[in-house]
């Protein structure tokens, strides 16, 4: 009983992080129709470009550890950004009115791109940070095993849910956010009416990327470690989240997120913690098969 | 007689030519739009009438041809100065044919509909409004970061756009139908929340395809009601591609006729309805042909009688 309640806790942790990636999947896919194959990659970027920066202003500078990761993960969000945008500009925008295809297979390209650069530049091993904030509260004790929460979970939890309620805000309230359902519904009347589709294409890169820069530093900061080919797998499980979830979906994205994060942990408490990964993408297998439009997704409208 | 769409047009097309392959669906058309006048172009099933719309919409980059047009006052002489360089656009006159679709709608004001509705289906009515006024909006949202902050700027602006987006509302009468989904409402409503919403752009020019089509009498009697308003208004003129005629002749102060891809009759409502060569496209040719018609009759009754 204890475990279990642990691996819930691990598990949701875990599962808010792939909920922050999900998001970039999904958005872009609400928008563009294009699964963007280098989310995952630059996801990993932004744990980079974090780790850069902590082990800069903490061995460097001497900061101190708290407000030295605030200012790496601001500073990532903002260069993971900035990447993405340029990404966007140089690998999809031109490509958006050619062939379906052609913007997945770049997208592709990109991806090993960016872990090939990555590798490159950093090398191919784990790089990790220095141990910090590794307070815990215990929940129980006494018996078998103490259930701990830790404060990085606390943050990570806590992180995700504010960033949540203020995307949630943009998409319903705001210009932009009705700009972007616009586009996803008809992008030819959303120009007809003054909107500038490029604009908010680029913005929805730019802010899929934010994300998963939030992603990529509590990633650092909870396992410490990070390594050139860690876009893969986190990208293809937050991929699943995102068809899971229902892909377009943004509620959907954060509980696929989650269901993944605590099927992940608890099968590999259960059953076998080598195949965790298959059981993720069964996930992914399955859903495609028996339920392709996903938990919250709307049924596939022909359009008219 | 001093008609506005001669003395004061604010768009002027010249010898438009839009060719697909072999197909030339509108040839050399020329024809004018009055400043605050409601413009018809009409003409039967395949006569190139919304061809031209595109064209005019940037939807097709017409094959020759220019098409000017002034929100403010169209000048014979900046045309000619403007068709000369390469430029688009020279203060308030724009050469449409060399610009894209969204910067027609936003620099030179001109705001269209479809034929077939296309409204934003999943959101609201009042969403589908505050679309059309997001250029102010998302300048006034500091895109979106000054409105996760909740500034004062933004709450303005936001105000202003929902009023403005309810005003229409309740011009359509739609009030209580704001936060519906707009494939839901009837198709009437549709169709007048569509026109409310390209409105909501501010244009200068509102271009309507077929804007009754599928209505019943009297919803077209209120849509007829609408664009008179619309133009008394004095801020927006109307050109409209219509085929319901009573809609037509009751509103339009000018009426253009395609046939063909040709232009075969410009001019008043009066005028037109009494031109021959109108008469001939609607109904087919009557003097001339039934002499035509008897004699290949009498002649395949004789051919069929020889026969047997």
């Amino acid at each position: 009983m204890e475990i279990f309640l642990q691996q819930i806790i691990n598990g949701v942790t875990l599962g808010s992080i792939y909920g922050l990636i999900a998001i970039g999947y999904t958005m872009v896919y609400g928008i563009i129709g294009m699964v963007n194959f280098a989310h995952g990659d630059v996801f990993m970027l932004s744990a980079f470009i974090a780790l850069l920066l902590l082990l800069l202003l903490t061995q460097m500078l001497g900061l101190a550890a708290a407000p030295a990761f605030v200012a790496a993960m601001v500073a990532s969000m903002a260069l993971t950004a900035l990447w993405n945008y340029a990404i966007e500009r140089v690998a999809y925008r031109r490509l958006r009115s050619s062939f379906r295809l052609a913007p997945l297979i770049s997208a592709i390209g990109m991806s090993t791109f960016l872990a090939n650069f990555v590798t490159v530049t950093q090398g191919p091993n784990n790089k990790s940070i220095p141990p910090m904030w590794d307070d815990v509260i215990k929940i129980t004790s006494g018996g078998a095993y103490d259930v701990t929460l830790s404060y990085k979970q606390i943050l990570i939890v806590a992180v995700t849910g504010a960033l949540l309620a203020a995307f949630w805000f943009v998409v319903q309230k705001t210009a932009l956010g009705r700009a972007q359902r616009a586009c996803e519904q008809d992008a030819k009347m959303a120009a007809l009416l003054g909107v500038d589709v490029n604009r908010t294409v680029a913005l929805t890169f730019v802010i899929g990327a934010a994300l998963a820069a939030v992603a990529g530093s509590l990633y650092l900061l909870q396992y410490g470690v990070v390594k050139s080919s860690d876009g893969f797998v986190p990208g293809v499980k937050a991929f699943t989240a995102a068809v899971l979830g229902g892909i377009g979906s943004l509620p959907g994205a954060v509980l696929g997120g989650l269901l993944i994060g605590l099927i992940e942990t608890l099968w590999g408490q259960y059953f076998s913690s080598d195949y965790k990964d298959v059981a993720a993408f069964s996930v992914l297998a399955i859903t495609l098969i028996f339920m392709p439009s996903g938990l919250m997704g709307r049924p596939d409208v022909e359009k008219v | 007689m001093s008609a506005r769409w001669i003395d004061d047009p604010i768009l002027r097309v010249d010898a438009l030519t839009m060719r697909f392959g072999g197909l030339v669906a509108v040839n050399e058309v020329s024809f004018a739009a009055g400043r605050g006048d409601i413009t018809a172009l009409i003409g039967p099933n395949g006569a190139g009438k919304t061809t031209l719309f595109n064209c005019l919409t940037g939807f097709y980059q017409p094959t020759s041809g220019r098409i000017a047009f002034s929100p403010e006052r169209l000048d014979a002489e900046k045309i000619e100065r403007l068709t000369r360089s390469a430029r688009k656009s020279d203060g308030d006159t724009f050469l449409l044919e060399r610009m894209a679709d969204h910067e027609i709608v936003r620099k030179a004001r001109l705001a269209r509909t479809f034929q077939n509705i296309r409204l934003f289906q999943g959101m609201s009515a009042l969403e589908n409004l505050m679309i059309a006024q997001g250029r102010s909006l998302s300048r006034a949202a500091g895109f979106s970061v000054l409105g996760l902050l909740g500034a004062p700027s933004w709450r303005r602006a936001e105000r202003a756009a929902v009023d403005r987006a309810a005003g229409w509302l309740e011009r359509i009468g739609l009030t209580g139908r704001a936060d519906d989904p707009a494939g839901e409402l009837p198709y009437g409503d549709q169709r007048r929340l569509e026109i409310a919403r390209a409105m909501c752009t501010n244009p200068a020019l509102l271009c309507l395809d077929e804007p009754a089509a599928g209505l019943n009498a009297t919803e077209s009697r209120d849509l007829a009601d609408l664009l008179r308003a619309i133009r008394d208004e004095g801020e927006t003129s109307i050109l409209l591609i219509e085929h319901d005629m009573s809609v037509v002749m009751r509103i339009s102060d000018h009426v253009v006729v395609l046939d063909y891809g040709q232009k075969i009759a410009d001019g008043s409502p009066v005028e037109v309805r009494e031109n021959s060569a109108v008469i001939a496209a609607y109904l087919g040719v009557e003097e001339t042909d039934e002499p035509a018609a008897e004699a290949a009759l009498a002649e395949s009754a004789k051919t069929g009688s020889d026969a047997t």
